[in-house]
């Protein structure tokens, strides 16, 4: 086991912190490690509030005001400069406020970031993480709520990483930061103020290694980012009824690590794949294609995914609370692969 | 350093050897394609040979210039060497980028091309990047993006300026205007009368500047270049051109009127610098067939070069497309 979770258990005291700070912890380490990291994002510098979640406060006073720049509502130009300073040699992290403004700067990410490797036959390279949040619980609506991990992970070149604790996205970031290639870093909102075992300084979450959470062996349960949560206290509940359940972090979504999936599902020969994202053409629906591949003779049962709804995020609350995958749709589709 | 005011003659005999070194690349670029060397679809820069030669003679080998698929001329013009240069046009292992970019995306780092773009308006948020580098590692690089009227309209452009004002960055936008977006006149596509206003929208000096006349060209840059290495921030260019041999090669101008191409190709400024050169005794007839002949030997053995090159291996097909694993 390599989860930093795991090493820290052990500590006498456990100091908590919430996801937001695990965040600035990450980037002040990788400030205070190497000049070449620097920020960029809208409201980023403490003039200006350190972020909208405070994910970078106290960066800029500790920095300067030119290694933690705030920029102008314009996410072509700090996908843009983001990645240009990349190829000169920085090592930027961008904050894209939330994912749904990923979609503004898109050209960027997927016809230069992703591509400028392969395009100019490995002679640059783009070190660039971006960070982004998003996610439904807090009545943001249709348009500041999606979950859209699939379209980067679909685009060759990226890497795409959603940590579902604070130890992870500490952890995680600090990979991404120092990784040769363009990183999406997904966190999400309502996690940012849930509390978790704090990171352990320069603590490191290798990319593309998936996190066996709990060990079972009646089902496996793939999962990333918030709703693992959701898929924990399922497992805690049908735990009553004897129900073993193997709970998997995915922590990195591409690469997707295939061989902890495949070890895991060789063993409890069923498994369910829940995200937040809507399920049609989903991460999950590619897992679901891989395990049936790898494992067909083996599985008990066809894989099952559960997911939002497919329509846009609803903003009423009864609504909103009926369109992420509900507890009562993940414990129905756990069932289904135990008949 | 001193400042020049003037061009030396060498200067300008170095902006007469790359604008024709450009021109007869696009000529043996043109037959490569026509004999079916080159499977490629093709962006004339002829006629707009000045604007790129212009800049070169006030650049360093160390400052970026990004461009976009109608390029060759901005690429030839930074140093660009021209064997790899070729046999990436030829889709060979020898290429600037191993094949697997092709004509729109060549790139040489070493040469200080780090992004060519095939998409329109693309390169100008990612100069301000290189540009804001060597303004935080205080390196005294600048960087030229180099972009057509019709990017001018697209909200790249926008955002662009304004974030490399606010940020008082070492970049210069050079709009090579050649008039046509496409296939529609700039009268029909943009609001403004001219690129060079739209600069006092973001802060920055806007310069119109006729881009076929070497010693304008010449000026223009010289103070936008000031202004980028004395750390005063951007400058917009706004380069009067005109292209001869369509969007696309292969399509045939039916969009221009015929006095209007007609008239341009009479002022082609190549031919119109050679006389001035001579008849100003600034370069004999002899000193200019020399220049070409030398240009033109230096092709011919690029050309055969990129020929006797092998094609990429397939092995090649799925590297570089991520680094190799990074223990971290």
């Amino acid at each position: 086991m390599n989860s930093t979770t795991d090493v820290s258990r052990v500590a006498e005291e456990i100091k908590k912190m919430n996801l937001a700070q695990a965040i600035t912890m990450a980037l002040d380490d990788a400030m205070a490690l190497d000049p070449t990291v620097i920020v960029l994002g809208e409201d980023v510098a403490d003039k200006q509030g350190g972020g909208v979640f405070k994910c970078t406060t106290g960066l800029s006073t500790k920095h300067g005001e030119q290694r933690v720049r705030s920029t102008p509502i314009s996410e072509q130009a700090i996908v843009g400069a983001a990645i240009g300073a990349a190829l000169a040699g920085m090592r930027p992290v961008a904050e894209i406020m939330l994912m749904n403004f990923m979609t503004v700067s898109m050209d960027q990410i997927v016809n230069h970031a992703a591509k400028l490797r392969y395009m100019t036959g490995g002679q640059t390279h783009v070190p660039l993480t971006i960070r982004t949040t998003t996610g439904a619980g807090f009545g943001t609506g249709g348009q500041h709520s999606d979950y859209l991990e699939a379209w980067f992970a679909h685009t060759a070149g990226l890497k795409v990483v959603a940590p579902s604790s604070p130890a992870d996205a500490y952890g995680l970031l600090l990979s991404c930061i120092f990784d040769d290639d363009p990183c999406i870093f997904i966190e999400n909102m309502p996690l940012y103020f849930v509390p978790g075992i704090a990171p352990i300084t320069g603590a490191r979450v290798p990319i593309g290694k998936a996190n066996v959470l709990r060990a079972g062996t009646d089902a496996t349960v793939v999962s990333y980012s918030r709703t693992l949560h959701d898929v924990i206290v399922v497992a805690d509940q049908l735990a009553k009824e004897g129900i073993s359940l193997e709970i998997i972090d995915l922590r990195t979504i591409s690469p997707l690590d295939m061989p902890t999936l495949c070890q895991s599902v060789a063993k409890t020969r069923r498994a369910v794949i829940v995200h937040e994202a809507n399920v049609d053409f989903g991460i999950g629906a590619e897992i679901a294609a891989q395990l049936h591949r790898e494992l067909f003779d083996t599985l008990k049962a066809p894989v099952l995914r559960v997911g939002s709804m497919r329509s846009p995020v609803p903003y009423s609350k009864p609504l909103e609370a009926a369109f992420v995958p509900t507890s009562e749709r993940i414990t129905a589709a756990i069932r289904q692969v135990l008949k | 350093m001193t400042i020049k005011t003037l061009p030396t003659t060498a200067d300008l005999r170095e902006i007469y050897r790359i604008a024709n070194l450009i021109k007869q690349v696009d000529d043996r670029f043109i037959s490569l394609i026509k004999s079916g060397q080159i499977a490629s679809p093709y962006y004339s820069p002829r006629g707009q040979e000045i604007v790129a030669a212009a800049i070169s003679v006030h650049l360093l080998k160390s400052d970026y210039v990004v461009t976009t698929y109608r390029g060759i001329h901005d690429q030839i013009g930074k140093g660009i060497p021209l064997k790899p240069f070729v046999a990436e046009f030829l889709g060979r292992a020898t290429g600037t980028c191993k094949g697997k970019g092709g004509p729109m995306h060549i790139t040489h780092v070493a040469s200080g091309l780090p992004v060519t773009t095939g998409v329109v308006g693309g390169g100008l948020p990612i100069a301000n990047g290189l540009a804001w580098a060597s303004q935080l590692k205080k390196t005294g690089q600048i960087t030229i993006v180099n972009f057509g009227d019709g990017a001018s309209n697209i909200g790249a452009f926008h955002e662009a300026l304004n974030l490399a004002s606010v940020w008082s960055l070492p970049v210069i936008f050079v709009c090579q205007n050649n008039g046509y977006a496409e296939h529609t006149k700039f009268e029909l596509g943009t609001g403004s009368s001219n690129i060079a206003v739209r600069g006092a929208a973001y802060g920055m000096p806007g310069i119109e500047v006729d881009g076929n006349d070497p010693l304008a060209m010449w000026q223009a840059t010289r103070v936008a270049v000031g202004r980028a290495r004395a750390g005063e921030g951007p400058t917009l260019l706004d380069a009067k051109t005109f292209r001869f041999r369509g969007h696309l090669l292969g399509d045939d101008s039916h969009y221009i009127p015929k006095p209007e191409m007609a008239a341009a190709v009479a002022a082609d400024p190549l031919p119109r610098f050679r006389a001035y050169l001579i008849q100003h005794g600034l370069a004999t007839s002899a000193d200019l067939d020399a220049i070409e002949q030398k240009n033109a030997a230096e092709i011919d053995e690029a050309v055969a070069y990129a020929i006797a090159s092998p094609y990429p291996d397939l092995s090649e097909l799925e590297t570089d497309v991520l680094a190799t694993e990074t223990a971290t």
